[in-house]
């Protein structure tokens, strides 16, 4: 890939913020979110859902290398095949190959979020063949498509979920206009992250309760598809699953940040995000959005670029997505611990940038009561000097955005030691 | 080495070679029901409105009139039905033309279709969805998600009182369709069959 | 009771009134109040931006003061939450399990988690003829479970018109470092949180931390809005005869 490096999310979201009809759609959206599952009653047992989704996810993701083996066993025992693929490059040469091979010049795609990963429609293109999204369902499966192709015989979709036990593969569609993932293709290449895998098919009774509800407020999805290999006369004659790691296990590396794997692609997280409902989706970045894209993206992709390493820090901490999130993913301390990832990565650098030594020097001054109570007092002289009726309305440096569009009192003459040391005596 | 190897190498090397053997699932969600019987298909039948479907009630007796009059009321004329679909549940149709799924019917008979009539697998009360999986009077998922509009026969004895109770009984090897509302399957109208 | 008060460095330098304020309360309870010397920073700003290792100095510093307290108590919750939260983290982090001991060992107390729950009292004693709203301090109320011990404690003020906030729960966008490193979408947050203050036609807009109170009223003075931020301890200080402080 070439051009500019990404823009930090501030810069980004500068752009976003002005966009007054992308804010308008965005609260509407949340607005929607909230009302949904408002109408909806939590059902009495939600919190143990969410605990038993937890540790389910959690199973998944310890013995990784074991429910993914079992997976493929069982898938390419009830006649479907298995695909690896260590990074993007090869996935793409994977779906393209399949394709090929099953004689395509024309691919349906979904919008899914690993076929948008990869970025198969550009990956497909370059190899001569057309891509569409789904027929709309019940649209004339024999007649002309809109784009002027007939039914396509190879449809690639995203996998929501795979049953290690069983081989099952799980499509939830909760789209206002659902798809039947692949139903009419005679190729399913079916594309799936590798923490995807649960280990068995009981484990659905809580996912599919948890994934609803947090997908879009409703007690089910519209449509749920469970595909366990070729069924004779039924839907696809060839079925291939393509695992993809592209940085997961890098991710699966870090014992904190792993807990980011145990996303269910919900988006619950981006409906309650304060900052995600003020900038939308694109300061983020093309794939991972929201307090989750915060948290998975400078994993995925490390914290070297300016871009990744702005992620962690485009949050308040508020926490409302923790709050929220199915499979109690700690979003906020997560965060916390990459910005420390971050900082790490830069104390080694030739020239520290300023604001390490910034944050050494506070560290360096607060860490003794006597150099902090010098500084204080000096700070104390020097901000009463640049206020103005009580008023700081401008400050330097780093602290200028503090002042773009906020004020800061004056410190008072008497800091609270100050007092407390007086009126003991 | 394979993409595959590399992979499992990776996963491997993340998880380390001192692995804690991950902590129990808590499964202390409400996984069975005891509520009464009558109570449980009073709620699917409450949760299939509230998604829009239109839903009713009949006796065995009556499933065959029941099946003419809704498809009637649609104005529906041609439906496709699956090969083993009940006869009994089509002897009362009166100017509508059933095709049998048997052989296969192309996508343009497919298209030319305006209604099927199916079974189920398994309904699920709390979420009022059907579960259909390919097996008797089910069909397959190309000729239930063609047409505009679904009739789908449930069963009393069909229906769960949780989503677990659903899971448990449903055979994963089967090819399975969940359909929720009017967005799951165009045109969703359920008969329950009181037994 | 012995109180071992820790009054957070921003406090200490920008918001004195609140330390005196949480004292004198505390007193009239007939508590005796301690403030431990050495007392700095709790490393709370270090720890949320990344700073492991001079959070972990601070930690340590912090520690040292306050072991041996029966209670210390914090009237800034981002501290409180900071001190009892963080600090094991902080502790795990550097890999120094006495830290983290010592850590853990600290009996620390947000102000009004300690009024309601260690003294249980819900009714200081003060009286606020004002109209009054409030905002929750997100991070610390989540990681301290504060719930609706603040707002217990204004239903109890006399003359206090307490006025629901629409969309309390949502974040100002203060966020410590977020505040600055992402000012615009910050401000984006904190004009929509004055409009919803000023929707209370309150007087006072109260919180049970100076860092949200900064930031929403640097954002209200700025528009001249005409509604002034207060601590929460500030107002269960105000006793009759006694006016708003300065």
């Amino acid at each position: 890939m070439t051009g500019a490096p990404a823009p930090k999310f501030a810069a980004a979201a500068r752009v976003a913020l002005a966009d007054t009809r992308a804010r308008r759609e965005l609260r509407a959206a949340a607005a929607v979110f909230g009302r949904r599952r408002a109408a909806v009653p939590e059902p009495p047992d939600w919190e143990a859902l969410r605990a038993a989704g937890h540790a389910i996810r959690d199973a998944a993701l310890l013995g990784l290398d074991a429910h993914l083996e079992r997976l493929e066993r069982a898938v390419t025992q009830a006649g479907g095949t298995v695909h690896w693929a260590a990074d993007a490059a090869q996935a793409r040469r994977v779906v393209t190959a399949l394709s090929r091979a099953a004689g395509a010049d024309r691919v349906v795609l979904d919008d899914s979020l690993p076929v948008r990963e990869l970025a198969l429609d550009a990956a497909l293109s370059r190899a001569g063949i057309t891509t569409a999204g789904p027929p709309a369902r019940g649209a004339d499966p024999g007649g002309e498509a809109e784009d002027g192709g007939g039914a396509a015989r190879v449809a690639v979709a995203g996998v929501d979920f795979m049953v290690a036990e069983t081989g099952t593969l799980v499509f939830v569609e909760a789209g206002d206009e659902p798809r039947a993932s692949g139903g009419e293709a005679e190729t399913l290449v079916a594309v799936a992250g590798i923490e995807t895998v649960v280990p068995e098919w009981r484990d659905m009774e809580v996912l599919l309760q948890l994934l609803p509800r947090s997908l879009t407020g409703e007690r089910m999805t519209a449509l749920v598809t469970c595909l366990t290999g070729v069924v004779p006369g039924d839907g696809p004659r060839e079925v291939h699953l393509v695992l993809v790691d592209n940085g997961r296990t890098r991710v699966l590396e870090d014992e904190i940040g792993r807990d980011a794997l145990r996303c269910i692609r919900c988006r619950a997280c981006h409906h309650v995000c304060p900052v995600y409902e003020r900038t939308g989706g694109a300061p983020y970045g093309p794939v991972h959005t929201g307090p989750i894209g915060a948290i998975l993206t400078p994993q995925l992709r490390g914290v070297e670029s300016a871009a990744a390493a702005s992620l962690p820090y485009a949050s308040t901490l508020c926490g409302a997505c923790a709050d929220v999130c199915p499979v109690r993913i700690d979003i906020p301390e997560v965060l916390v611990h990459l910005r420390g990832e971050v900082v790490e990565s830069r104390r080694a650098r030739p020239v520290p940038p300023p604001e390490l030594v910034l944050m050494r020097g506070l560290a360096w001054t607060m860490g003794e009561p006597r150099r902090y109570e010098a500084a204080l007092r000096r700070g104390t002289r020097w901000a009463r000097l640049a206020a103005r009726g009580g008023r700081i309305r401008r400050l330097p440096g780093l602290l200028g955005a503090w002042t773009d569009a906020r004020d800061l009192p004056a410190p008072p003459a008497e800091p609270f030691r100050a007092w407390w040391a007086r009126r003991r005596r | 080495m394979s993409a595959r190897d590399e992979v499992l190498r990776r996963v491997r090397s993340a998880l380390g070679d001192e692995r804690k053997p991950p902590p129990p699932v808590p499964r202390g969600y409400a996984r069975r029901s005891a509520e009464p019987r009558a109570d449980v298909v009073a709620l699917f039948t409450e949760r299939v409105a509230e998604g829009g479907a239109a839903v009713r009630h009949v006796g065995a007796d009556e499933l065959a009139t029941a099946v003419a009059a809704a498809l009637w009321g649609r104005e529906v004329k041609r439906i496709a039905v699956p090969a083993d679909v009940p006869y009994g549940w089509l002897a009362e149709l009166d100017g509508v033309r059933a095709l049998a799924d048997s052989p296969p019917l192309d996508a343009a008979a497919l298209a030319a279709v305006d209604g099927v009539v199916t079974g189920c697998a398994a309904a699920i009360a709390p979420t009022g969805t059907v579960v259909l999986d390919g097996g008797r009077a089910q069909g397959r998922r190309a000729l239930v998600l063609a047409a505009a509009r679904h009739l789908c026969v449930v069963h009393a004895d069909q229906i769960t009182a949780t989503v677990p109770e659903a899971v448990a009984r449903l055979d994963p090897v089967r090819p399975l369709t969940w359909i929720t509302g009017p967005r799951g399957a165009r045109g969703l109208e359920v008969l329950v069959v009181e037994d | 009771m012995r109180v071992a008060l820790f009054v957070s460095c921003f406090d200490d330098a920008m918001f004195p009134g609140t330390g005196r304020a949480a004292a004198a309360v505390l007193e009239r309870l007939g508590h005796e109040v301690v403030y431990p010397p050495g007392q700095t920073c709790c490393g709370q700003m270090h720890w949320t931006t990344g700073y492991r290792q001079e959070a972990a100095r601070l930690a340590r510093a912090f520690t040292e003061v306050f072991t041996g307290a029966d209670a210390v108590v914090a009237p800034s919750a981002s501290c409180a939450a900071a001190v009892r939260a963080d600090h094991p983290r902080i502790a795990r982090a550097a890999g120094d399990p006495g830290l983290a001991r010592a850590a853990e060992g600290l009996a620390v107390h947000e102000f009004t988690e300690f009024l309601v729950d260690v003294l249980g009292v819900a009714d200081v004693g003060a009286v606020f003829p004002h109209r009054v709203t409030y905002q929750p301090v997100c991070r610390a109320d989540r990681l301290l479970a504060t719930g609706d011990r603040p707002l217990r404690l204004l239903r109890a003020v006399r003359g206090l018109d307490l006025v629901e906030m629409p969309g309390a729960g949502e974040c100002c966008g203060f966020g410590g470092a977020f505040a600055m490193k992402n000012a615009d979408v910050s401000v984006a947050m904190v004009a929509d949180k004055v409009g919803h203050i000023r929707d209370t036609g309150a007087e006072f807009v109260c919180a049970a931390d100076n860092g949200c109170l900064a930031h929403i009223g640097g954002a209200l003075s700025r528009l001249r809005g005409g509604v002034r931020v207060l601590h929460l301890a500030e107002i269960l200080a105000a006793t009759r005869g006694q006016g708003v402080p300065a």
